[in-house]
């Protein structure tokens, strides 16, 4: 029985970290960093938490879907999904490997050093500035890129352009 | 086998690869796994009230956010616009189900959004404010999010942990939402003289509005007591000094406008609105009251 459930618990886990996010498909929940904890319960039975990147992040109702799908057909037949809102996500969270995977999919990973500001108690201070980020474009490498938006096609990520090769591209940018 | 909600039956069923986009937008409950106990000693009446107002505040501007969409003068803006829209939008969700939870009379957020009147939103009157131009949206959002980020930095701390968690994650959404405003305000401001003329413009139609974001409530100073709520007279200071370091850098001085005042001392928080709220609540409410037993 106690060799049935370790091996649940590998192949729960396994089939968990494999789900992709539905709006960057090249990441798995794992790579993210919003798969939080994966707990076999007992014999069929596991609990995964997970946790939001934005508060109205539409992809979150797929993933939680996606996950009862994945595990089910894996053969748990109690299959839970719980959200956990605290500590908050950060985009700190994303992996080495999700970060060389968006960079492969010409989607500039976050730099974590450029902030945003982190609540440090006092008042949030504004920027205003241009963003204390060095963003190279992902496909020609260059340095000479603006941003164009700090708002992009979802939520997370920001807008930019290269003034070397003209291309847009995305950053995920940091929260 | 147990589904929380009709969409993962559904797509229970459908092949893997199998498109189900349409299910994918998720109207479950958004605290489903929270962990939505309400600590002792908080008066749950109070508590339900409270999340009303801050999720009411934050679905309401949502709401009309939400009505540049097709309407925007550039695509990368009217993607921001809707972004922030979505963000409000979930901390609305989130913040209405609390409410819900803890009234415990058995309504969702979708009970909240969709089936109140008028007089039971507790929103502040300036979230209900039409978005006029661009101007006037500018100078909306700059006030609204310099206002509703210190309370949700102050939030944080809060002795009710959903709150607190809520507010955790929201402070980081609208530190961007504050910094787009505060960026086009600079840009119109410093602009032209006619840019510069129609965000002046907009602040006139925003700033009588302002004195209710600081006017405090009874439920909130209850709950600011025990640490749940945040005392919103506190908000002021900062609030200026953000407003008057933007409008410092956008070369913008303010104009002098007649405040709007309460009704016999009540306001929004209250439920006593402006004319504008009926024809918001139409339009967003119609859908679902003209089919209520309709299912996503």
């Amino acid at each position: 029985m106690v060799t049935r459930t370790e091996s649940d618990r590998t192949v729960a886990a396994e089939v968990a970290a494999s789900v992709t996010d539905p709006e960057l498909p090249m990441l798995t929940l794992a790579d993210l960093g919003v798969l939080r904890e994966v707990v076999v319960t007992g014999v069929g039975a596991v609990v995964v938490t997970i946790t939001p990147t934005y508060s109205g992040c539409p992809a979150l109702a797929e993933m939680r879907a996606e996950l009862h799908h994945r595990l089910t057909r894996a053969g748990y037949d109690d299959v839970r999904i719980r959200t956990e809102l605290s500590p908050p996500w950060s985009s700190s969270w994303i992996t080495e490997r999700g970060r060389r995977k968006l960079a492969e999919h010409g989607i500039h990973p976050p730099d974590d050093r450029a902030g945003p500001p982190t609540a440090s108690g006092g008042p949030v201070p504004l920027t205003l500035g241009p963003p204390r980020r060095t963003v190279h474009c992902p496909r020609c490498d260059s340095a000479a890129t603006e941003r164009t938006s700090e708002f992009s096609a979802t939520a997370c990520k920001a807008l930019y352009r290269c003034l070397d090769c003209r291309e847009p591209f995305e950053y995920f940018k940091e929260i | 086998m147990s589904f929380d909600n009709a969409y993962e039956a559904i797509a229970e069923t459908h092949p893997e690869g199998d498109a189900r986009w349409a299910f994918g937008t998720g109207f479950d409950d958004p605290l489903s796994g929270v962990d939505t106990t309400v600590p002792e000693g908080v008066d749950t009446a109070d508590l339900a009230a409270y999340c009303l107002m801050l999720g009411d505040d934050a679905l309401l501007l949502s709401q009309r956010l939400t009505e540049w969409v097709t309407r925007a003068h550039e695509l990368e803006d009217e993607m921001a616009l809707a972004n922030i829209a979505l963000d409000l939008l979930g901390q609305a969700r989130m913040l209405l189900s609390r409410a819900g939870s803890v009234e415990g009379a058995g309504r969702d957020e979708d009970a909240l959004a969709y089936f109140r009147s008028e007089a039971e939103f507790r929103n502040v009157r300036l979230a209900e404010l039409p978005m006029g131009d661009f101007g006037r949206t500018t100078a909306s959002l700059l006030v609204f999010s310099t206002w509703r980020l210190a309370l949700l930095n102050r939030l944080v701390g809060s002795a009710d942990p959903v709150l607190a968690a809520i507010a955790a994650k929201a402070v980081k959404e609208v530190t961007y939402h504050r910094e787009y405003a505060a960026r086009w305000a600079v840009r119109l401001g410093d602009g032209t003289e006619y840019s510069a003329e129609r965000l002046r413009a907009g602040f006139a139609d925003v700033l009588p509005l302002v004195d209710e974001l600081f006017a405090g409530h009874a439920v909130e100073r209850r709950l600011a007591a025990s640490g749940v709520a945040v005392d919103s007279t506190e908000l002021r200071e900062e609030f200026e000094q953000v407003l008057g370091q933007v409008c410092e850098l956008a070369t913008l001085r303010l104009p002098e406008v007649d405040r709007t005042g309460t009704v016999g001392g009540l306001a929004g928080r209250d439920g006593v609105h402006t004319e504008h709220l009926g024809y918001l609540l139409a339009e967003m409410q119609s859908l679902a009251r003209s089919d209520p037993e309709a299912t996503w």
